[in-house]
C-alpha cells in the first residue's frame, strides 16, 4: 500500500475514531490497556453473546498510532466470533512482529505493516489487541 | 558551555531531558574506568593496598558531598541507591516508627512519585493522613497555603526544592522556619534543585535532604541522604547486613557500627559513589551560581519564543528553573515528542511520575523541557523551528 495512502487512513481513524465512548453497562466486560514505557492508557468494552462480539467501543488516551490502531481493530472485529478474533489478532501481532501473516485477511490494519521499522512505536500499534485478547481469553475461560 | 567534555555530544542529538538525567563528562567515566582498571577492590577492607585506596576515594567522594551541600559532618552524608532509595529510607526507618495513627504529612499534589507512594503507603499501613499544600495560579507553594493545612497533628512537610513538572522553586527557608517553629520536620526532594542551584543544608536548616547523582553530571544508581546529625541516629537501617555491624553473637547481641556505615549495608556502588566525586568537582570548577545563571538565560530565551506561537499551551510561565512543560494544542504530547525524535531531539512526554499533577493543572500530560547549564540557543532555535509548523507535525508525527 502506497505511504501516502496509510497515513491518510491511520490519520482518518485517529482523527474519526470508531466507538469512541465510555460504556458502563453489565452487558459489556471492561479491560484496561495500557503501555508501560509511555503514557498510552486506554479502556475498552466489548459486548460478547453466545461467542459472538456483538459491540466494542473504547475510551481514554492515547498516541495516534494507539487510536489508529484501537479504531482499526473495532471495525474489523465486530461481528466475528471469539475464535476468528483470536485468530486476527495473532494475525496482527506476527505482521507488527515481523513473522509470517496472512495479508488477507487484516483489512485495513495492513497500514501498520512496516511500523517494525519504528521499534518504539510497535507497542503503540499492538496496544488495543493486547487489551483485546485478554478480554477474550477471560470469556473463554469463564 | 563546555560541550567537548561530553562525549554523547559527537552524536548529532539535542538532548532537553535532562530532568530525567544528564550526559556525562569525560572527568566522570575516567573516573570509573580507573577504579575498574586500576584498584577493583571492594571497601572497608583495608587488608591491602588497593583495598585501601577504595576506602580513600570512597570516602574522599563522601567528603565532597559534605561540602558541596554544606552538611557539618560525614555522618550526615549516607550513599544511597538513588533519590528514590533515600527517600523511602527516611520515610520507613525515621518516620514509621515515630508517626502514630492520624499524625499528619504535608505534601503538595505536583511532588514526584518517589515523594508519594512512600507517605500513602504509611497512611496504608499506619493510618497517618495526608494532606496537600494548596497551590496558587501558578501552582506554586506559599507560606499562607502552607499555614492553611498545618494542623497540632502535622509531624512533617515533605517536598520537593524544585518540581520536576511544574519548575517552581520552594521557599524552602521560610518553610523551615515556620515548620520548625511548630515542631514540624521538614524531608527535602533535591533531585531537580541540588543539580541545578546552590544547596546550603545549614542555612536552608533542612532536616533531610535526598537526590541523585545521575542527574548532577554523576553515574546511575547513586544518591544520597542527608539529615541533621541527631536525626541520622534515629533512623533504622532498613537493610541489615555486611558494613554495617560491628559484631554479633545471637539475635540479643548485635552491635552495629557508627554513623555513616550503620545505613550502607552491603558493598556499595563504589564505582558509581567514586564517579560521582568527579561530578562534583566538575560542577563545582564552573560554579553553581554559574550553572543556575546559564540555565535561565536558556529558558528565557525559551520562553520568549514558545509563548509567541499560538498553538503552544505553556503549563508553566512562571518558574526560574529549567523546566519547561507545555502541549501543541490538539496533539497528544506523545505524538509530538515521537516527531521531535525524528530528528534527534529528545523530550518527555507524559506525566512525568507526577499522577497527582493532573489535580492540580487539569492537564493529564505534557512535553517537558528540562534544560542543563550545556545546552545552547541553537538548540532550543531547532526544537522552535520544529514546534512552529502545526501542520508539519501532524503530518510528520506517525
Amino acid at each position: 500500500m502506497d505511504k501516502e495512502i496509510k497515513r491518510e487512513i491511520i490519520m482518518e481513524h485517529y482523527s474519526h475514531p470508531k466507538n469512541r465512548l465510555r460504556k458502563d453497562n453489565p452487558d459489556y466486560l471492561k479491560v484496561n490497556t495500557n503501555n508501560a514505557s509511555c503514557i498510552d492508557n486506554l479502556d475498552i468494552y466489548l459486548k460478547i453473546k453466545n461467542n459472538l462480539i456483538e459491540d466494542i467501543v473504547f475510551d481514554g488516551e492515547a498516541c495516534a498510532i494507539s487510536i489508529a490502531s484501537t479504531s482499526i481493530a473495532i471495525t474489523n472485529l465486530i461481528g466475528k466470533t471469539v475464535d476468528e478474533a483470536l485468530k486476527y489478532i495473532e494475525n496482527f501481532n506476527s505482521m507488527v512482529n515481523e513473522k509470517e501473516y496472512d495479508k488477507n485477511i487484516l483489512n485495513e490494519a495492513i497500514v501498520f505493516d512496516d511500523i517494525y521499522k519504528q521499534s518504539n512505536r510497535q507497542n503503540c500499534a499492538l496496544l488495543p489487541y493486547k487489551g483485546i485478547k485478554k478480554a477474550l481469553l477471560d470469556y473463554l475461560n469463564k | 558551555m563546555n560541550r567537548e567534555d561530553f562525549p554523547m555530544f559527537n552524536q548529532d542529538i539535542v538532548y532537553l531531558d535532562n530532568g530525567a538525567t544528564t550526559f556525562k563528562p569525560n572527568v566522570v567515566i575516567d573516573k570509573i574506568k580507573d577504579y575498574y582498571e586500576n584498584y577493583s577492590a571492594n571497601a572497608h577492607r583495608g587488608d591491602y593496598d588497593i583495598s585501601y585506596k577504595v576506602d580513600l576515594e570512597y570516602e574522599d567522594a563522601r567528603e565532597k558531598v559534605v561540602n558541596f551541600i554544606n552538611a557539618k559532618e560525614k555522618e550526615e552524608v549516607i550513599f544511597t541507591g538513588g533519590t528514590t532509595d533515600s527517600l523511602n529510607m527516611i520515610v520507613n526507618g525515621f518516620f514509621a516508627p515515630i508517626m502514630e495513627p492520624l499524625d499528619e504529612v504535608i505534601l503538595t499534589t505536583t511532588e514526584h512519585a518517589s515523594n508519594i507512594l512512600p507517605w500513602f503507603r504509611l497512611a496504608n499501613t499506619k493510618g497517618i493522613k495526608i494532606k496537600y499544600i494548596p497551590l496558587d495560579d501558578n501552582y506554586h507553594v506559599t507560606i499562607d497555603n502552607l499555614k492553611k493545612v498545618i494542623t497540632p497533628n502535622t509531624k512533617v512537610i515533605s517536598l520537593a526544592y524544585v518540581t520536576n513538572v511544574i519548575g517552581d522553586i520552594r521557599p524552602i527557608k521560610e518553610i523551615t522556619k515556620f515548620a520548625h517553629e511548630n515542631n514540624i520536620f521538614v524531608v527535602v526532594d533535591g533531585a531537580q534543585s541540588v543539580p541545578h542551584l546552590k544547596t546550603d543544608v545549614q542555612d536552608l536548616d533542612i532536616d533531610f535532604l535526598a537526590f541523585s547523582a545521575h542527574k548532577m553530571l554523576g553515574p546511575t544508581g547513586v544518591g544520597v541522604l542527608y539529615g541533621k546529625r541527631e536525626l541520622m541516629e534515629e533512623i533504622e537501617p532498613i537493610n541489615m547486613g555486611g558494613g554495617m555491624n560491628e559484631s554479633f553473637d545471637n539475635e540479643k547481641e548485635i552491635i552495629l557500627k557508627d554513623l555513616p556505615a550503620r545505613l550502607e549495608a552491603g558493598t556499595p556502588n563504589i564505582a558509581g559513589v567514586i564517579g560521582f566525586g568527579a561530578a562534583i568537582d566538575y560542577l563545582n570548577k564552573i560554579g553553581m551560581d554559574k550553572i543556575q545563571e546559564r540555565e535561565l538565560q536558556l529558558r528565557n530565551y525559551l520562553i520568549e519564543k514558545l509563548v509567541k506561537i499560538p498553538h503552544i499551551d505553556l503549563i508553566n510561565l512562571e518558574a526560574d528553573s529549567g523546566i519547561v512543560s507545555f502541549n501543541v494544542e490538539g496533539i497528544f504530547s506523545q505524538d509530538v515528542a515521537y516527531y521531535l525524535n525524528k530528528y534527534n531531539i529528545c523530550v518527555r512526554a507524559g506525566n512525568h511520575c507526577a499522577k497527582l499533577v493532573k489535580n492540580a493543572t487539569g492537564v493529564t500530560n505534557s512535553i517537558r523541557v528540562s534544560l542543563y547549564f550545556y545546552n545552547t540557543e541553537n538548540e532550543i532555535d531547532s526544537l522552535v523551528e520544529l514546534l512552529k509548523d502545526k501542520e508539519k507535525i501532524m503530518a510528520e508525527m506517525i
